[in-house]
């Protein structure tokens, strides 16, 4: 299987605190790999640094076999990488076709262009980006009035204008109602399918995670302490310690979306 | 305790909660359950008056608080957590229990920074740290200490369990259960709907911002239909 | 060494007023989150208050008392404008309430006209402090010792103040989320007006401290507002410690600077400012600023749409109709058109940073004066043809621009905005100061454009031309993808920079060429008038396109052009008349209270509520 994104000691401290410490994992082609962990474990950190946010202190990130460590959010992008925000960050004047047009004039090197008109360029594929997801027939609307798991939507079309290689998705289903969480780890799930992304993820729903991750790691307190397939995470008594308490408050495994 | 009678609020111009009608009674937890976007953050934002009803009556005990500033229904007992935990985040954990201390209340609990410290034993050894750097379970349960520290005699809960471990929101499972004991009437806004049945006593269920359901938990789970319809398992 | 002790023991006494002014500004800023542009005027109010005491108040009990009653009674005017001026409007965009507090300033100024007179007041000499003690042998006046050593126990009570009462908690708390703090049950409103009342006390203070020093004059408002924010951008936004250090390193630079360089005085602060920015982006002891946290961003903007048919009309029809103003109108009107054509350029080129970039720049006079001196100084010292001048000027002020954006660009929100104004001081200080190039206070003159365009109506259709042209240029490039760009990185410069777009080349673009607008403007204005002055390059123009961005409406592309078209025209009507300030001033007060969104910004609620109340009505 084809390697899309590796992480070789990834390492961030700031000041004496060790954010993440020594992270080393593999993404395989198509694959749905999550993160979980505890508030605080590191998952951001590690998701910034993956993104080119924060810079590691030690480590080197490779994706598809180049080493893209410490490059810029922008480069980083440009190799193929998509993401979504736990927070949807979106442009608030604009109307949501707009939204995916505005990646698509940066994906083709138009934004220091002075003389056309911005909401002529790349209509159709923005469009055919919002059919995808379900979005086609509220594009011309201002993306300041969608409901939240639209805006979501949204930003999953724009993470794809530029038919990235990799998606990254921190927290895709928070502020959520349940059944539009089911509903958009599904349509991830089929685009994986469809067009061979890989998706790494982090996520604070059980549900999800063990319902539509191929593969889960666990971080605690900026180290992996588990990795593998839902039943064996689940099954972790040092998981269910840090990390899943009793067990009380997610579905089990009996009636989680039968 | 509290009745809200045909409420409308907006937030900019979408027209958010549409006749909204529910009561909450002495002494229970009830739990407000609804999608996102469902109405349930506006909800709570108009019973304390951070969003003002259009139209509509709310009644809190004696009083009709529809139209008064924010701080006037604080006053009348009423305590408010947000969602996405608002920590003064430049303030000591001590500053912070400050900013929500309030004169004694008859007929509700006295909290003191003790008591406090005894209900959340992780705040007591922090107690001189910075807002920012607590994690975000300890800021979660920092905003519940806050708002008890003024005394309510009720307290507004807006998502507590958004984004906090599994293993936090089993810790906050047991506070809830707890001010209740101590005979606090809480309205709980949740997502969450495992975490509703271990604490709250009734459901209100809201939809595009109008009640579609009211009734005990018992009920709920006798109507699968609605529960697949407007929460999901 | 004696003269360096003698020196330093000055600084030490002039940073007091400063602090205390200082410190006012910055508590306000940090709960309220207005920039307060009247906190001259507070400082003013309290020498000329404090000096009326004096004059009825007896001995050394009456000096000292009627400073603590100017504070007082300072204190009071800061509960009034806070009431009737800034309540109205908190729920206003960001920064529109800067726009009241410009109005504030205006009416100040008239009232203290009507009231003091316009002479220059000498302050009274403290009682009993009237000579000099002889420290290692220099004098050094016993007012400023006395000053040197009260101010350590001001800046202590109000450290005590703000860190350890309930009440500096509760002022800390609401300078992060007011709204939290509401919802705990305190009264808001009432710490809003504490917290303002006690700032303008500060700056009364302040005003009627420095009276043995400095006297009493009606320039004191401006003159103090550039030290003043040098101070709180230096020490950082709401710190009280870094106010101090600020104040007394300022103040020490400046008694240095006049001994040493005193043709370096006034470029002096900026110049430090600009170096401590450089290397503490939120100064000494400031912490980053979160635009729009909690509150107070207002309603999202509109997306944008190129003009209706029907819109391109009405405009042609206008643009006709002022072209053949000529045939119809006075020698006089074609004058007074060009004015505003010039000046509505000038605004629509901040408008394009402020509405479509979210970039506020305090000081956008440097482009605009910077222009108008580019073609100015070629003329005169290069005997440059006016044609040529003309050129130049726009692409002088648009590199400039790059450069100061470029150092600007650094910095976000509030400290940004600070910068771009120690920027434009700076430049306003090189051509005061520099006499010998740019003629200083007495400017340059005899410019007068080519024998071609020597003619009012003929210089009329020139400005129009370039005027209009600019205009819709900066129009054409907001729909431009480039135009979008900006409006990406305002929205959300994280999902623009995750997008691939280079978020600060884009403003660092958008500011050149704002500033290249600006400049055009300049230069169209430097031939229109035969002359200019350093007063095109100071902070009051800067204010008068920020005032009229806003009154014309951030929000709405035609803002800056609608704004700047009323403001000229009713700053013409207006300046005819003794107190006209007093009128402007009251009317810009009573537009931003009526319409918060602007002119235009408002009059397009109009427009929709009418139309989807006929249609309401077909139904």
């Amino acid at each position: 299987m084809t390697v899309v994104l590796e992480t070789k000691g990834l390492t961030k401290s700031f000041g004496g605190l060790v954010a993440v410490d020594d992270v080393s994992f593999q993404l395989h082609k198509g694959e749905l790999l999550a993160l979980i962990g505890p508030n605080g474990a590191g998952k951001s950190t590690c998701f910034n640094m993956l993104m080119g946010q924060l810079k590691p202190t030690a480590g080197e990130v490779f994706l598809q076999g180049e080493n893209v460590t410490g490059l810029t959010p922008r480069r980083i992008w440009r190799k193929g990488v998509g993401r979504t925000f736990q927070i949807t960050s979106t442009y608030a004047s604009m109307t949501v076709i707009e939204n995916v047009q505005m990646a698509l004039l940066s994906h083709n090197g138009e934004v220091f262009r002075f003389l056309s008109f911005a909401h002529k360029r790349y209509r159709e594929e923005a469009m055919a980006l919002l059919d995808m997801v379900g979005m086609a027939e509220q594009a011309e609307r201002h993306c300041a009035v969608l409901a939240y798991g639209d805006l979501k939507r949204m930003e999953l079309a724009i993470a794809l204008a530029h038919d990235p290689a990799l998606l990254l998705m921190d927290e895709p289903t928070a502020g959520m109602a349940p059944k539009e969480r089911v509903a958009l780890m599904q349509l991830t799930s089929d685009i994986v399918a469809d067009r061979g992304v890989s998706v790494l993820f982090t996520e604070h729903d059980m549900d999800v995670v063990f319902s539509h991750a191929h593969r889960i790691m666990v971080l605690n307190r900026g180290a992996l302490i588990a990795e593998g397939t839902a039943a064996d995470i689940r099954n972790s008594e040092l998981v269910q310690e840090v990390y899943l308490g009793g067990g009380t408050l997610f579905s089990a495994e009996e009636d989680a979306h039968a | 305790m509290l009745e809200i009678d045909n409420i409308n609020s907006f937030y900019g111009k979408a027209h958010v909660l549409r006749d909204l009608s529910f009561s909450v009674p002495r002494g229970k937890v009830v739990a407000l359950l609804g999608r996102n976007g469902a109405g349930k953050t506006t909800t709570m934002k108009s019973i304390m008056q951070l969003v003002r009803p259009e139209t509509g009556r709310i009644q809190f005990g004696d009083h009709a608080i529809v139209g008064l500033p924010p701080h006037k229904v604080a006053k009348l007992g009423m305590g408010y957590v947000p969602e996405e935990r608002r920590v003064f985040t430049d303030l000591t954990v001590a500053e912070n229990l400050l900013v929500g201390r309030q004169p004694p209340r008859e007929g509700a609990v006295t909290w003191t920074e003790e008591m406090l410290f005894e209900l959340f034993p992780n705040l007591a050894e922090r107690r001189n740290n910075r807002g920012k750097a607590l994690s975000g379970g300890e800021q979660q349960m920092l905003t519940i200490a806050r708002t008890l520290m003024g005394n309510p005699s009720f307290v507004l809960l807006d998502e507590p369990s958004e984004g906090v471990a599994p293993v936090i929101v089993e810790q906050m499972a047991k506070v809830i259960q707890q001010l209740k004991s101590e005979g606090l009437t809480v309205l709980l806004s949740e997502q969450n709907l495992h975490f509703a049945q271990a604490v709250a006593d009734l459901a209100v269920i809201i939809e595009s911002g109008a009640q579609v359901f009211y009734g005990s938990l018992t009920e709920l789970n006798a109507k699968p239909e609605i529960r697949d319809a407007y929460l999901a398992a | 060494m004696e003269l360096f002790v003698a020196q330093i023991i000055t600084g030490l006494a002039n940073a007091s007023s400063l602090f205390l002014v200082a410190c006012g500004l910055s508590l306000i800023f940090g709960v309220t989150r207005i920039v307060n542009f009247a906190h001259g005027s507070l400082y003013m109010l309290g020498a000329y208050i404090g000096y009326s005491l004096m004059q009825v108040l007896p001995g050394a009990f009456g000096f000292w008392g009627a400073i603590l009653l100017a504070g007082i009674a300072v204190g009071l005017v800061g509960v009034l404008v806070e009431m009737l001026v800034l309540r109205p409007v908190y729920r206003a965009p960001e920064l529109f309430q800067l726009v009241a507090t410009f109005g504030v300033i205006l009416v100040v100024q008239d009232l203290a006209l009507i009231i003091w007179g316009p002479e220059d007041l000498l302050g009274p000499r403290a009682p009993g402090l009237r000579g000099v003690y002889r420290i290692m042998g220099e004098p050094i006046p016993k007012y400023d010792i006395v000053l040197l050593l009260i101010t350590p126990f001001i800046a202590l009570a109000l450290w005590y103040l703000i860190a350890r009462t309930r009440l500096g908690v509760l002022v800390r708390a609401a300078t992060q989320d007011r709204e939290m703090v509401g919802a705990l049950g305190v009264n808001q409103a009432w710490l809003f007006t504490g917290v303002f009342a006690l700032g303008s006390a500060l700056a009364g203070l302040g005003g009627a401290l420095q009276l043995p020093k400095g006297g009493a004059d009606l320039l004191m408002d401006f003159n103090i507002l550039a030290p003043v924010f040098v101070v709180v951008v230096i020490g950082g936004m709401g710190s009280l410690p870094g106010a101090y250090l600020a104040a007394i390193i300022i103040s020490v630079l400046n008694v240095f600077g006049v001994t040493y360089l005193p043709q370096s005085t006034l470029v002096l602060m900026f110049v430090v400012m600009i170096v401590v920015l450089m290397i503490r982006p939120y100064g000494l002891f400031g912490r980053e600023e979160v635009a729009g946290e909690h509150g107070q961003v207002g309603e999202p903007e509109l997306p944008i749409k190129p003009a209706s048919p029907n819109v391109r009309m009405i405009v042609a029809a206008g643009l006709i109709i002022l072209a053949l103003l000529p045939l119809y109108g006075s020698s006089f009107s074609q004058v007074l058109a060009t004015d505003i054509l010039i000046f509505c350029l000038f605004a629509a080129s901040l408008h394009f940073l402020l509405g479509l970039g979210g970039l506020v720049s305090f000081g956008h006079a440097a482009y605009y004066g910077g222009g108008a001196y580019v073609a100015a100084l070629l003329v005169t010292h290069a005997d440059s043809p006016m044609e040529l001048a003309f050129l130049l000027a726009p692409l002088g002020a648009g590199l400039a621009a790059l450069a100061i954006g470029w150092v600007c660009l650094r910095l976000t929100g509030v400290y940004f905005a600070m910068l771009t104004l120690a920027f434009a001081q700076l430049l306003w200080s090189l051509v005061f100061q520099w006499g010998d190039v740019t003629g200083g206070d007495d400017g340059l003159v005899n410019l007068w454009p080519a024998d071609w365009l020597n003619d009012t109506t003929v210089y009329f259709y020139f400005t129009l031309l370039f005027a209009v042209g600019g205009i819709l240029m900066l129009r054409h490039v907001a729909h431009s993808p480039f135009g979008y760009a900006l409006r990406a990185a305002r929205d959300s410069q994280r999902q623009a920079e995750s997008t691939g777009i280079d978020t600060r080349r884009v403003q660092l673009l958008a500011f050149g060429f704002a500033g290249l607008m600006g400049g055009l403007a300049g230069a169209l204005f430097v031939f229109s008038k035969g002359s200019v002055f350093p007063n095109e390059l100071e902070i009051a123009r800067s204010f008068d396109a920020l005032i009229v961005v806003f009154l014309g409406g951030v929000k709405t592309l035609a803002g800056g052009v609608v704004g700047g078209a009323f403001f000229k025209g009713v700053e013409d009507i207006l300046t005819r008349f003794e107190y006209w300030r007093l009128v402007m001033g009251f009317l810009i007060i009573f537009v931003v209270i009526l319409a918060p969104e602007g002119i235009a910004g408002s009059m397009r609620k109009l427009v929709r509520r009418l139309q989807s109340s006929k249609t309401g009505g077909s139904q």
